[in-house]
C-alpha cells in the first residue's frame, strides 16, 4: 500500500502531503526533510526509485514539481509510476494544463482530487473521466452552498439577526 | 460576541488571501505565519460556521505545508463537522483526517457524526466519512461502526460500495472481530463484474494475504478466475501479488497457476504487469524451470533497456533469483559488472549486491581484487559500500569462504589504506578476530600490522585509528612472530602517535610494554647473544609451524632477525627511547594513557640499572645484580605470554557460582561506608602529581609548560624518526619546521596503475567470475577456531511464526466454518468464553466423525505445518469440508483425485498429533 504522498518543489518547498499510515507531526517533518534531501539531489537521468528505511519511494518530476509516493518493498514500482502519472493527468484535466501555481492556490482541491483517486493507500478510481465527473459534482455542491452564504440577502439576514 | 462574528465573516481573509499574503509578505515568513495563526485562533472560535470552516481550512494549510500544530482545533473541527452544509463537512473531514490520531481526546465524540454521515443519502457525504474512517479508525470506532460499513458493502451505489470495500481493510486491522460480520459480503464482492469494485476487493485481499496468506487459500478458485478473466492491468497486478503469497503454500495451486502467468507474461505489453509477472515467478515459482527461463528472458530485456527504471528493476529481479538460481546471474554478469559504473548510485548498489552474491571460495580473491581496485576510484559513499560488502561477505559464517588467510589479512591491510575507507571499526574487529581464531596466519598478520604501524602518514587519518589500534594490539600480542621487534618499538612510540585519541594511545603504550618485555626476555633470559633460533624453538607457546616460520624468516631475511640485533646496546637505546617518548605522557589528561605510561616507565626504572650494568665491563658484579632483573623480566613475560583465546559470549554463564557466595545479596550496607569517600572527578585524576604542583600555581601555567616541553621533545624525536625512516617522509628542504601535514596515505593520483574505465573492469572480471575448477591450493585451509553456540549464526531459515493473531484467526473461522458466525458486534466482549463453550459442545461430534477427516484428500504434510490452530477450529473446518465436498461433487464430476492419498493417509493416521491444522478444501482439483 501507499504510505504517503508528497509533492515537493525543486526548491524543497512542500506543496502537498497526504499520509495514509500513522506518522506524528514530528516524524512527518523529519520524513520530508530526509526525502527531499535524498530525492532533490538526484540527477535527471537516474532511475525513479529510492530505497528508504526499508521502504521504497517512487518519485517523478513534472516541470518543477516532484511527486513522491512511498510504498512497501514488494509493491510494484512501475504501477506507482503509472498512478502518479494518472494523478497528474487528472489534475491537468481539472485545471486545464496544470502548473505549480494552480496547486499552490488550490491546495485543497488537489487534495480532494487525490482523495478520489486513492483511499486507504490503494488506487480507487482508474478512470480519468469518472474522477473528473465526481470532482465536478462535489464542486457544484460546494458552490451552491457558497452562493447561499455569500448572497447579500443572507448577510443582511445575518446582520438583522444580531 | 455576535458583533465581531459578523465583522469576521465580512472581512475574514480567505485561504487564497492567506496564500497570496504568504508569498508576498515582507515581514518574514515565520512572523507572517504566527500572525495568521493568531487570527485563526480568534476566528475559529466564531459561532458562524462559515467563518469557522474558513479558519479551519487555513489552519489545515499551515499545518500541512508549514507543519504547525493544529491539535488545538480538534474540537472546532468537530463543530464544523456538525454543519449541514456539504462544503463545511468537506473541510472538517479534511482537517480531521489530517490531524487526528489515536490519542486525540475528542475522538470519542466523532462516532455519532460518522454514523450519521455513513447512513446519509448523499453519496458524497458517505464517501467523505468513509475516507475519514479509513484514516482515523481505532478499536472503538471500528467496533461501533462495523454495522454501518457492513450495510454499505452491498450498497447499490457503486461509488459508495467500492469505498466501503477499501475501508474494510482498516476496520479489520483495528477490530478483527468485524471479520465475522463483514467477511462474507466482502467475498461476495469478489464475484462482482464491475471492474472498480473488483479492483477494490482484490486490493484488500492482496493486503490481507501479505500478512497471513494461509487463511486465504480457500479463495484461490475465485482469484484464479479473476486472473484468467481480468482485462485490467491494475487488477492483474494485485491478483499476481496474492498468488505470489499463496503458491508456495500449496504446490497443486502453483501447478495450476504457473501457465496463465506465463501466458500473461508473453502477451502483455504493459511493463508494470510484465514486471509483476517476472517478480511473481522468481519469488514463488522458482521450481518451474520453463517459467523461470521465460522470466529470465524478460529480465534480460529489462537489463539492456535504456530506461534506468527498467534496468534497476531488472537488477532487483536478478537479486531475487540469485538465491536459488545462481546461473542466471553468471549468465548476465557482463551487464551486472557494467552497472557497477552506472551514474545512478541505486543501480550501482544493486549490482554490487549481485556481484557479492556470485562470490564463492574459488573466486573470492579475484573479485575482491577487482572491487578494491574499483573502490579506489569511486566516490567515498560507494567506496565504503563496496568495502563494507566485501568485509561482510568474507566474514560470513566465520570466514567460511576464505581459504588463504594470508591473502585475506593483506587484503584487509590494503583496504585500510584506501583513502576514503571508513570501515575502520569492522576491519579492526576482523583483524583481532582472525588473530585469535587462526593460529597459522599470525606471522602474516604481524607483518601487515608492522606495515600499517610504521607508516607515519596513516596516523593522520582519523578513520584509520581503529585499524591502527588493532594493528598495535596484534604487534604486542604476537610479537614473537616479528622479525624485528625493535622496529615495532619505534613504530609504536613514534612522535606522531600524539595524533591518536587517548583510548588508542593507551593500546599503543600497552603494546609497547609487551614488545619491550619480549625484547628484554630474549636478550637476558635466553642467554644474551646466543638466543636466536634455538631460543625461539624452546619458546613454549610456539607450535611447530610457527617455529618453522620463525626460523624461515630469520634465515631468509638475515638483515634483522629476532635475536641478532638485540644486543645489550640496543636494549639500552630502547630503554632510552621509551623514557624519551613516554615521559611527556605522564602528564596526560587521560587516565588510561597516564596510568599505562607510568606502568611502563616504572618497569623501565626497575630494569634500567641492571641493564646498564650488564652492558658494562664488570662481569661478576652484573651477574649478581642481573639475577634480580631477570627474575622480574621472567615474571612479567610469563604474565604476557599466556595466550588469549576467543571467548564465547555465553562463557560467563558457564562459570559455576562458588559455594557460599550469594550474588543477590543486598549491597546497601556498603553505601554508608562509601558515602564519605568523595569520588575524585576525572580532572583531578589527570594532574595527579604533587611534586610539580607545588611550584606551579595555576592550572593554565602547568598546561603551557607541559605543552612546550612536549613539543620540544617531540621535535627531537621526530627528527630522529625522520632520519631512520626517511622513506616515508617527503623530501622537503624545511626539515626543521615540523608540520602535521603528511600527504594522504594513498593519493589516488599517485597510483598510476588504476584501470580507468569499466571495460577494463569487465575484462578483469570476465575470467574470474566463471566458476573455475577448484584451483590447487598450495596449502590447506588453516584451522579456524570456532565456538559452539555463538558462531552458529541464527540460521537464516527463520521459523515461520505461527501467526495466530486475532485477525487471521477470525478470517479462518469464517472460511472454515461459517456456521459459527454470530453477526453481532457485541459478541467481542467475551469471545474466549464463547469459543470454549462451543468447543465442548462439539467434542463428541468430533470424535464420531474422525473417519471423515481422515478420508479427506489433503496431504498430511500440511497438517503438521501449521500449529496455530486450536482444537476448537477443527470441528468447524470439518463441517465446512463436508459442505465443500458435496459442493465439489456436484460441480465437478471427475473428483477421483482425492482418493489417491488415501492409503498413505491411513498409514500416517496413528502418528497424528493433537494440534491439528486447518485442512484446506481442495477446490482446484
Amino acid at each position: 500500500m501507499i504510505h504517503f504522498v508528497l509533492l515537493i518543489s525543486r526548491q524543497g518547498k512542500v506543496r502537498l502531503t497526504k499520509w495514509y499510515s500513522a506518522y506524528s507531526q514530528k516524524e512527518r517533518t523529519k520524513v520530508i526533510r530526509e526525502l527531499s534531501g535524498l530525492i532533490l539531489t538526484r540527477g535527471p537521468k537516474l532511475c525513479n526509485f529510492v530505497e528508504w528505511r526499508g521502504l521504497r519511494v517512487v518519485y517523478k518530476r513534472y516541470a518543477s514539481l516532484y511527486f513522491c509516493m512511498c510504498i512497501d518493498e514488494d509493491d510494484n514500482e512501475l504501477e506507482i509510476l503509472e498512478i502518479i502519472h494518472h494523478y497528474v493527468e487528472v489534475l491537468d484535466r481539472y485545471f486545464g494544463s496544470v502548473c505549480e501555481l494552480d496547486l499552490i492556490y488550490n491546495f485543497h482541491k488537489a487534495y480532494f482530487i487525490l482523495d478520489e483517486l486513492l483511499i486507504a493507500g490503494e488506487l480507487q478510481e482508474p478512470s480519468k473521466r469518472t474522477v473528473a465527473r465526481l470532482v465536478a459534482a462535489q464542486d457544484s455542491l460546494v458552490e451552491t452552498a457558497k452562493e447561499q452564504t455569500s448572497s447579500i440577502t443572507n448577510i443582511i439576514a445575518q446582520a438583522a439577526n444580531v | 460576541m455576535s458583533g465581531p462574528s459578523l465583522m469576521d465573516s465580512l472581512f475574514q481573509r480567505t485561504l487564497e488571501d492567506l496564500i497570496k499574503g504568504l508569498r508576498q509578505q515582507l515581514i518574514g515568513e515565520q512572523a507572517f505565519i504566527s500572525k495568521a495563526l493568531e487570527e485563526i485562533r480568534k476566528e475559529i472560535k466564531s459561532t458562524d460556521l462559515s467563518t469557522k470552516s474558513t479558519a479551519l481550512l487555513k489552519l489545515c494549510y499551515l499545518s500541512n505545508l508549514h507543519f504547525h500544530d493544529m491539535s488545538f482545533a480538534a474540537f472546532h473541527a468537530l463543530e464544523v463537522l456538525s454543519s449541514p452544509r456539504f462544503s463545511h463537512k468537506k473541510i472538517a473531514y479534511h482537517a480531521i483526517s489530517l490531524s487526528f490520531h489515536d490519542s486525540t481526546p475528542v475522538l470519542l465524540l466523532i462516532t455519532n457524526h460518522l454514523r450519521k454521515d455513513l447512513t446519509s443519502t448523499n453519496e458524497f457525504e458517505v464517501s467523505l466519512s468513509l475516507q475519514c474512517l479509513s484514516r482515523i479508525a481505532n478499536v472503538d470506532l471500528a467496533r461501533d461502526l462495523t454495522p454501518e460499513v457492513f450495510t454499505l458493502l452491498s450498497s447499490n451505489k457503486l461509488y459508495v460500495r467500492k469505498r466501503a470495500v477499501a475501508v474494510v481493510l482498516r476496520v479489520f486491522e483495528k477490530y478483527p472481530d468485524s471479520v465475522r460480520v463483514c467477511f462474507k459480503r466482502l467475498v461476495e464482492n469478489l464475484e462482482n463484474y464491475d471492474p472498480q469494485i473488483l479492483s477494490a476487493v482484490v486490493g484488500v485481499f492482496s493486503e490481507l494475504a501479505c500478512k497471513d496468506p494461509r487463511s486465504y487459500l480457500p479463495l484461490a478458485p475465485e482469484f484464479y478466475k479473476i486472473l484468467v478473466d481480468s482485462k485490467s492491468n491494475w487488477i492483474s497486478i494485485k491478483v499476481l501479488k496474492i498468488f505470489a503469497k499463496l503458491a508456495p503454500l500449496e504446490p497443486r495451486l502453483a501447478n495450476r497457476v504457473v501457465e496463465p502467468i506465463c501466458d500473461l507474461m508473453r502477451k502483455t505489453g504493459a511493463k508494470s504487469l510484465l514486471f509483476e509477472c517476472v517478480r511473481t515467478v522468481v519469488t514463488s515459482f522458482s521450481e518451474y524451470e520453463s517459467a523461470v527461463r521465460l522470466a529470465v528472458e524478460k529480465i534480460r530485456e529489462f537489463l539492456v533497456d535504456e530506461d534506468p527504471n527498467l534496468k534497476y528493476l531488472g537488477l532487483h529481479a536478478l537479486s531475487i533469483v540469485a538465491s536459488k538460481h545462481l546461473w542466471v546471474v553468471s549468465e548476465n554478469k557482463e551487464v551486472v559488472i557494467k552497472s557497477l559504473s552506472d551514474p545512478d548510485p541505486n543501480i550501482k548498489i544493486e549490482s554490487l549486491r549481485l556481484v557479492m552474491a556470485m562470490v564463492s571460495e574459488h573466486n573470492v580473491a579475484e573479485i575482491s581484487k577487482v572491487l578494491v581496485n574499483y573502490a579506489l576510484k569511486s566516490d567515498p559513499l560507494f567506496c565504503n559500500e563496496i568495502l563494507g560488502s566485501i568485509l561482510s561477505t568474507c566474514s560470513r559464517n566465520v570466514y567460511e569462504i576464505i581459504v588463504d588467510f594470508d591473502w585475506y589479512v593483506s587484503l584487509l591491510g590494503e583496504m585500510s589504506r584506501i583513502p576514503h575507507c571508513q570501515m575502520g571499526e569492522e576491519i579492526e574487529n576482523q583483524f583481532i578476530d582472525i588473530g585469535l581464531r587462526v593460529k597459522d596466519v599470525r606471522p602474516e598478520l604481524v607483518r601487515v600490522a608492522r606495515d600499517l604501524l610504521i607508516d607515519p602518514a596513516l596516523l593522520g587519518n582519523s578513520f584509520l585509528h581503529r585499524v591502527l589500534s588493532a594493528a598495535a594490539w596484534v604487534s604486542g600480542e604476537y610479537v614473537e612472530f616479528s622479525r624485528n621487534p625493535l622496529e615495532f618499538m619505534e613504530a609504536l612510540l613514534q612522535p606522531r602517535t600524539s595524533l591518536l585519541p587517548p583510548s588508542i594511545m593507551a593500546i599503543y603504550i600497552q603494546s609497547a610494554f609487551k614488545v619491550l618485555v619480549f625484547c628484554l626476555h630474549t636478550c637476558f633470559v635466553r642467554g644474551g647473544s646466543t638466543a636466536g633460533v634455538s631460543a625461539s624453538a624452546s619458546y613454549e607457546s610456539f607450535d611447530d609451524l610457527s617455529v618453522e616460520n620463525g626460523a624461515d624468516s630469520t634465515v631468509a631475511h638475515g638483515q634483522t632477525c629476532t635475536s641478532a640485533p638485540i644486543t645489550n646496546e640496543s636494549i639500552v637505546n630502547l630503554l632510552k627511547l621509551v623514557e624519551l617518548a613516554l615521559s611527556p605522557l605522564l602528564g596526560s589528561h587521560d587516565v588510561e594513557v597516564q596510568e599505562r605510561a607510568r606502568n611502563l616507565l616504572g618497569f623501565v626504572d626497575l630494569i634500567k640499572l641492571e641493564a646498564l650494568n650488564s652492558s658494562g665491563q664488570e662481569e661478576n658484579d652484573s651477574e649478581r645484580k642481573g639475577v634480580e632483573a631477570t627474575k622480574i623480566i621472567r615474571l612479567v613475560h610469563d604474565a604476557f605470554s599466556k595466550e588469549l583465546g576467543p571467548v564465547s559470549l555465553t562463557a560467563q554463564g558457564k562459570v559455576p557460582v562458588p559455594d557460599g557466595l550469594t550474588l543477590n545479596e543486598n549491597l546497601g550496607d556498603l553505601e554508608t561506608i562509601c558515602g564519605d569517600i568523595e569520588l575524585p572527578s576525572s580532572n583531578t585524576f589527570s594532574f595527579g602529581y604533587p611534586s610539580e604542583e607545588k611550584d606551579v600555581s595555576s592550572f593554565s601555567n602547568l598546561q603551557i609548560k607541559e605543552d612546550s616541553g612536549q613539543s620540544n621533545e617531540s621535535t627531537s624525536l621526530l627528527a630522529e624518526h625522520r632520519k631512520r625512516h626517511g622513506l616515508y617522509y617527503l623530501p622537503s628542504g624545511k626539515s626543521e619546521v615540523i608540520s602535521n601535514d603528511y600527504p594522504p596515505a594513498n593519493d589516488p593520483a599517485l597510483q598510476g596503475d588504476n584501470n580507468d574505465n569499466a571495460s577494463d573492469l569487465v575484462k578483469l572480471t570476465a575470467e574470474s567470475l566463471v566458476p573455475k575448477r577448484k584451483p590447487n591450493h598450495s596449502k590447506p585451509r588453516p584451522v579456524v577456531v570456532k565456538l559452539d553456540e555463538v558462531d552458529e549464526k541464527p540460521v537464516a531459515v527463520k521459523q515461520l511464526e505461527s501467526r495466530d493473531d486475532s485477525l487471521s484467526g477470525a478470517v479462518r473461522d469464517i472460511l472454515f466454518g461459517s456456521e459459527d458466525i454470530l453477526p453481532t458486534s457485541s459478541r467481542s466482549n467475551l469471545p474466549n468464553s464463547n469459543r470454549k463453550g462451543k468447543k465442548k459442545q462439539h467434542m463428541i461430534t468430533q470424535v464420531e466423525s474422525k473417519e471423515n477427516v481422515v478420508d479427506d484428500g489433503n496431504s498430511s504434510s500440511r497438517r503438521r505445518k501449521d500449529h496455530s490452530h486450536g482444537k476448537e477450529r477443527r470441528h468447524r473446518k470439518k463441517n465446512a469440508e463436508e459442505r465443500n465436498e458435496t459442493d465439489r461433487k456436484e460441480k465437478e464430476s471427475s473428483s477421483n483425485h482425492p482418493r489417491r492419498h488415501k492409503s498413505r493417509q491411513r498409514a500416517e493416521e496413528p502418528l497424528k498429533v493433537p494440534p491439528q491444522t486447518s485442512v484446506i478444501p481442495d477446490f482446484l482439483l
